[in-house]
């Protein structure tokens, strides 16, 4: 594909199919959590928020130990496992993709709460003297309102999830084809020498994150003028 | 009146430092008017109507239906059919007016029937016609709320509350919704809770009033019975007025002047033209009425009302509110006048002399100290 060599290519498409699914399962899990974050007046939230954001600050080893502990064969990883028979999560694809769910949580937890923070009680109110029930309020108001905050989290956990390494390597182990992504393929390339080929790979992703960042600035310029 | 009749709301609670003890009972037709000074509690109370807001020991039944009771019921607020204007217009930034408008709208056709209100009459109703394809945030602010209104209304409600709904425009934009405001009470048959903290948007639109201050509710009833109550801080204000409803008798185009017929007299009124019988809204302002122990000979002053003063009031140091009942035998509406001890000592005035009433017409233009 492409005239790149399998060994560069397979990891590129492992990398984007891992940050795509694990997009999708952050938006699916980060926008309840970030909805209940945002809206809940209970006094020990911020104490969930804190174990939320915990990633960011965690040496990405730390994160990978305890994860590797979980998902392995004596941890609850290996008991969802052993239902299709497997021994552990552990070095697994569906682990990684545990593993990325949990490290890029905080970077798309983050703008989401803050996007439904900023819409306010008073959208809400206006919805229910319309006879909106909450749940056709969080639909047709809530969400529509928070949409930039939901691009910006997809956009942040999808990156992140690409840039991932120390999690990645500790739980995934490397295993060319199954769980070697691009930033462990640099990494393994770099080990053997191979200069040009990490260079190709690294190269690409300066490129893929300067677009990230500016298509999201463009983005958020946009959305602020369209309400403005 | 019976339950299905009125508004009943009663509401008990404190708020941080604030404590809240206010309710009355309003005739479910027509404009109720919440009026009081700023932090009196009235978005409190109208917040508690809707639902917005639960304060355990409150009651809420209107028109028969309870929407909260002291035992524990509690209709959610997009359960309850009522309709909310807030101060600020509070639309839907990423819907075209359009669909700000039909958000609330019933889906289902069967619906529609007697008494629904028609998204064209609405569009008419408010002149939005121009703006339905716009985005919100492209409209001015009376465009903003005369869309808020709008979309209140076209949810079928059968109350609509209106929490102070031009505090936040300028004083032009206020003259310009006024008249909208005025057309939806004659033109639809749907009860009104108005929350205001002026006077003039209460003597223009309200039927009824609940004053309210400090969390209390200190008088309710029709308007121009509080307004004429001296025991009520309506009565002694510096720019007290009565508000009265008269019928047109005449209208003489030659001079520009309706002749209205009051309660025990008739005052002629400077007015464009208008057809006889209709209903016309007059307010005199009390500083603007004096009063004669005898009918005066030539005078510039067009309308000299026989009255009899029920009741005077010392105000500040040396002036007086008097009460009057129009007509000769004191059975006719009621009207202030404020008048200096003076004035009052030298023509040797009591309570139950018979006087006459003297207002300028141009003294009741319509218009005359509005929306200050």
């Amino acid at each position: 594909m492409l005239g790149l060599p399998s060994d560069i290519w397979v990891p590129i498409q492992l990398t984007i199919e891992l940050a795509a699914i694990t997009t999708l399962s952050l938006l699916v899990v980060a926008t309840p959590l970030a909805w209940w974050l945002a809206r809940s007046r209970a006094a020990w939230k911020e104490g969930v928020a804190a174990i939320v954001s915990l990633p960011i600050v965690l040496p990405p080893t730390v994160l990978g130990f305890y994860l590797l502990i979980l998902l392995g064969p004596d941890g609850p990883g290996g008991a969802i496992a052993s239902l299709w028979g497997a021994r552990t999560l552990a070095f697994t694809f569906t682990g990684l993709v545990i593993g990325s769910i949990v490290s890029s949580m905080p970077f798309v937890v983050q703008p989401i709460r803050n996007a439904f923070a900023a819409i306010g009680d008073r959208p809400l109110e206006v919805a229910a003297t319309l006879r909106a029930s909450p749940r056709r309020a969080f639909w047709t108001v809530a969400l529509p309102l928070a949409s930039p905050g939901l691009l910006t989290g997809a956009v942040l956990g999808f990156a992140h999830t690409v840039g991932e390494f120390g999690v990645v390597l500790m739980i995934g182990g490397n295993i060319p084809g199954r769980t070697r992504v691009m930033s462990t393929a640099i990494f393994d390339f770099v080990e053997t020498m191979r200069w040009r080929d990490a260079n190709m790979l690294a190269g690409g992703m300066v490129v893929f994150a300067f677009a990230v960042i500016l298509s999201m600035i463009l983005l958020e310029k946009r959305f602020a003028r369209a309400r403005a | 009146m019976t339950d299905g009749e009125t508004i009943r709301a009663a509401f008990k609670g404190t708020l941080g430092k604030f404590s809240l003890d206010a309710g009355f009972t309003a005739p479910a037709k027509g404009v109720t008017a919440l009026f009081g000074p700023s932090g009196c509690g009235k978005t409190t109370v109208l917040r508690c109507i809707a639902g917005l807001l639960r304060l355990p020991d409150g009651l809420c039944v209107v028109g028969g239906d309870v929407w909260q009771d002291r035992d524990g019921a509690f209709l959610p607020t997009h359960k309850r059919p009522l309709g909310y204007v807030f101060q600020e217009a509070s639309l839907f930034a990423h819907l075209s007016v359009r669909r700000n408008l039909m958000f609330g709208a019933p889906h289902s056709e069967g619906d529609a029937g007697r008494g629904r209100i028609a998204f064209d009459e609405v569009v008419e109703l408010l002149s939005i016609t121009a703006l339905l394809d716009r985005a919100p945030g492209k409209l001015s602010g009376g465009e903003r709320q005369r869309v808020a209104i709008g979309r209140a209304l076209l949810s079928q409600p059968k109350l609509l509350l209106m929490d102070e709904p031009l505090s936040a425009l300028d004083r032009a934009t206020k003259g310009e919704i006024l008249p909208f405001l005025e057309r939806l009470r004659d033109r639809l048959s749907l009860p009104i809770v108005y929350i205001t903290h002026a006077i003039a948007e209460v003597e223009r639109l309200a039927d009824q009033i609940v004053l309210m201050d400090k969390g209390r509710v200190i008088g309710a009833g029709p308007l121009d019975e509080l307004q004429s109550d001296p025991a009520l801080p309506l009565a002694i204000a510096r720019d007290a007025a009565v508000t009265l409803d008269g019928v047109i008798e005449k209208h003489d185009s030659g001079y520009g002047l309706l002749t209205l017929s009051v309660g025990g007299g008739s005052l002629i009124v400077p007015a464009p033209k208008a057809s006889t019988g209709e209903h016309r809204r007059v307010r005199v302002i009390a500083g603007d009425v004096s009063l004669a122990r005898e009918p005066p000979g030539l005078s510039s002053i067009l309308n000299v009302l026989p009255a009899r003063i029920v009741s005077a009031t010392p105000v500040e140091a040396d002036e007086i509110i008097a009460v009057l009942a129009l007509g000769a035998d004191g059975s006719g509406a009621r009207l202030l006048s404020r008048l200096t001890r003076k004035s009052w000592e030298q023509l040797r005035l009591a309570e139950g002399t018979s006087v006459y009433a003297q207002v300028k017409a141009v003294a009741l233009a319509p218009g005359r100290g509005e929306l200050g």
